[in-house]
């Protein structure tokens, strides 16, 4: 059975040129690029190439480019390590639907003495600009606000609130790691402090990050030891995961345009197709902001661990917001902060594309997902014919 | 990803007897869609009074829907004395076992199948209701059916009764109350944590016992409430009284008293002195609370 990968805001597939540039380096060039002799040393440009490769796809300057071990590394670094630059502001502001990375941390933070503002986002998922303004004062130290919502594709107006509360002097970190290679970026431009990024989720292996430092922002380091990272971020560097993150880098800024419109061509087919074919189905956020990937869809009255499963029996993968996928028994804190109703919350599905995706499949998932609604709601209580 | 068995599975994909039964002579409904499951058992009788068709109609997921079918196929041919015997255990080793938080399921199946025959012996009029206290408000569970599951299945912790009966799966206000339930049914079956002894503090200075307050709600006190979307602040100290506001979803949770003397309290007296009280500051809660259900 052939797998259909629509699940690429969970993770995608290591790209077949990301790997090639990363082969020699396990067994071959397996050096520390700390050491004086060349066989390690010489590492040292790779990682140079590499950091040059992610500051291209940002719009930034190399030295601004920290490599860590991932998107939460990059988000609790970004939160922690800015908080403890400005020791006597105790106030940090975020939204009700970040990711947990940024989520866990700034609730964290509740425990040793910081005010933690969560805003909250409308129906379509969207953020008010006047109450973050309304919330920003002379004791608000961070405020982090993620690019583009993992769940639902939202994409908030990141340049605008970067503008906002830089303009107060206020510190300014968004946890990028779902808009990077589908969001066409310009860091030297915009007013973003601090930027999170992930290589999983660009087409580089897991284990490996960014986090992006606008200079003159001031950071302690959140992992001390060595001297790596301009002594921002110590800990022998990921050779390997660090030169394929920059390959992705690369790849992801030629590939942007096609991101753009085939995936987005491919994205609308299978969404809008499913809308119409599916009895009881909903869109889950902003269809006009929103990443040209993601695709998030409710069907009413029947609930999603239910679905994927059906799904899998087919090799299709996606993932869901309801509450059993979890393991815990409320849905998705992002549809809830939505106010998606419960009739609608249990049963979403995300579907998540990638460049690696064609109409075929697209045209597969079109064909296997309408029966698959109309039997579960044949078998559901609440569907009266 | 769960690990269901082939038997779930197998019921999953291919549910046996979905639908509603004509002209019933037994109708159980259970659950609701702000649940997150819901199942609808009919069932009719032969002359015998055996019965001879069961069908279910399951809002949830592969493990809801697996268990009505497997009950289903459970009762038929048994009459209502004998189907009254099943419990969620017999339902979830027919399938070869269930994943721990998925008990909740069996459950479910097994208070269908009571509902419906409780309206077969009331002439068909009566619905399934609710009875005894209800502990649980988020997810409607009683005292009675917490008793129950506890009984049944040999349950010894709170997180083991959220997995069977879903109870202090929401906001988490009646965790507290579930305890005290456990303790009375299982008395010293629990097991005793090999918790150090509380080390209370000598005398403290003012300050210094302040700061002990709000390093307990730190440490103790707000990881639980934070679980489950909730929060407390600290605003004053007078005394032995300690007055704090709860934040998120406990703000205005009906159950936000037992919260307050069972952890927040109780977590105070043990970590700072016997000799507090809490109160609680209600003008300053004012975030909205979405209760569910």
């Amino acid at each position: 059975m052939e797998t259909v990968y629509f699940d690429n805001n969970a993770t995608t597939k290591v790209a077949e040129e990301v790997l090639e540039e990363m082969k020699p380096l396990f067994c071959d060039l397996y050096g520390n690029p700390s050491s004086m002799h060349t066989f390690g040393g010489q590492l040292g440009c790779k990682i140079r190439k590499a950091r040059e490769q992610a500051a291209t796809l940002l719009g930034c300057e190399p030295t601004e480019v920290i490599f860590t071990s991932g998107g939460t590394e990059s988000d609790n670094t970004a939160i922690k390590g800015s908080l403890a630059a400005v020791p006597n502001r105790r106030k940090v502001i975020t939204t009700r639907v970040e990711h947990p990375a940024v989520l866990a941390a700034c609730r964290d933070l509740e425990n040793h003495g910081y005010t933690v503002i969560e805003l909250s986002v409308d129906k379509e998922g969207r953020l008010d600009l006047a109450e973050l303004e309304d919330k920003l004062d002379d004791d608000t130290a961070l405020v982090t606000i993620m690019y583009a919502n993992n769940e639902t594709g939202v994409v908030f107006p990141v340049d605008k609130i970067a503008e906002v509360v830089t303009g107060r002097g206020i510190v300014f970190h968004t946890d990028a790691v779902q808009a990077v290679g589908k969001i066409p970026l310009n860091l030297a431009k915009s007013n973003i402090d601090l930027l999170s990024l992930s290589g999983h989720k660009l087409h580089a292996p897991k284990g490996v990050g960014i986090l992006y430092v606008r200079k003159g922002t001031r950071l302690a380091p959140f992992m001390v030891g060595g001297h790596q990272e301009a002594g921002r971020r110590a800990g022998t560097e990921n050779v390997p995961g660090i030169v394929g993150i920059g390959k992705a880098c690369e790849l992801a800024a030629q590939n942007l345009e096609e991101e753009n419109n085939k995936v987005k061509l491919l994205r609308d087919k299978l969404e809008n197709t499913l809308l119409q074919m599916c009895p009881g189905s909903r869109l889950n956020g902003d269809r006009e902001n929103r990443l040209p990937n993601t695709s998030n869809l409710s069907f009413e009255y029947i609930e999603g661990e239910a679905i994927l499963l059906m799904l899998d029996k087919f090799g299709i993968c996606a993932s869901s917001g309801s509450a059993c996928t979890s393991g815990s028994l409320e849905p998705s804190h992002v549809l809830r902060a939505m106010g998606v109703p419960f009739t609608s919350a249990h049963g979403s599905v995300r579907f998540s594309l990638s460049r690696y995706n064609t109409e075929a499949e697209v045209d597969y998932v079109i064909e296997k997902m309408p029966p698959i609604i109309n039997k579960l709601r044949e078998l559901s209580p609440f569907v009266t014919k | 990803m769960w690990e269901y068995t082939d038997e779930l599975k197998e019921h999953f994909f291919n549910p046996r007897n979905v639908g509603e039964v004509e002209n019933p002579d037994g109708v159980g409904e259970v659950g609701s869609l702000a649940c997150g499951d819901a199942l609808k058992l009919t069932f009719k009788l032969d002359e015998n009074g055996r019965i001879k068709d069961a069908q279910f109609k399951t809002f949830g997921c592969a493990s809801a829907i697996a268990t009505s079918s497997v009950l289903t196929e459970m009762i038929k041919g048994k009459t209502l004395e004998e189907a009254a015997k099943v419990t969620n255990k017999d339902i979830a080793d027919y399938l070869g076992g269930l994943p721990e938080q998925k008990m909740h399921c069996s459950v479910m199946g097994r208070e269908a199948l009571e509902a419906a025959i409780e309206n077969y012996r009331s002439g068909g009029k009566k619905k399934h209701e609710l009875e005894g206290r209800v502990v649980c408000n988020c997810f409607g569970v009683t005292e009675n059916e917490i008793e129950r599951v506890i009984k049944e299945n040999n349950l010894t912790t709170v997180e083991e009764v959220t997995n069977y009966c879903k109870a202090g799966g929401g906001c988490g206000g009646c965790q507290g109350d579930i305890e005290k339930i456990i303790e009375k049914i299982q008395g010293d079956k629990i097991e005793e944590l090999p918790a150090a002894a509380p080390r209370r503090p000598g005398k403290l200075t003012n300050i210094q016992k302040i700061q002990l307050i709000q390093q307990t709600i730190n440490e103790q006190i707000r990881p639980a409430l934070r679980a489950h979307g909730g929060n407390i602040e600290l605003i004053d100290v007078e005394d032995d009284k300690v007055i704090v506001a709860f934040r998120g979803m406990c703000s205005q949770c009906m159950l936000a008293e037992y919260t307050m003397k069972d952890l927040v309290q109780a977590k105070l007296k043990e970590f700072v002195s016997d000799t507090l009280f809490v109160e609680e500051d209600k003008d300053s809660a004012s975030e909205p609370h979405e209760h569910r259900g």
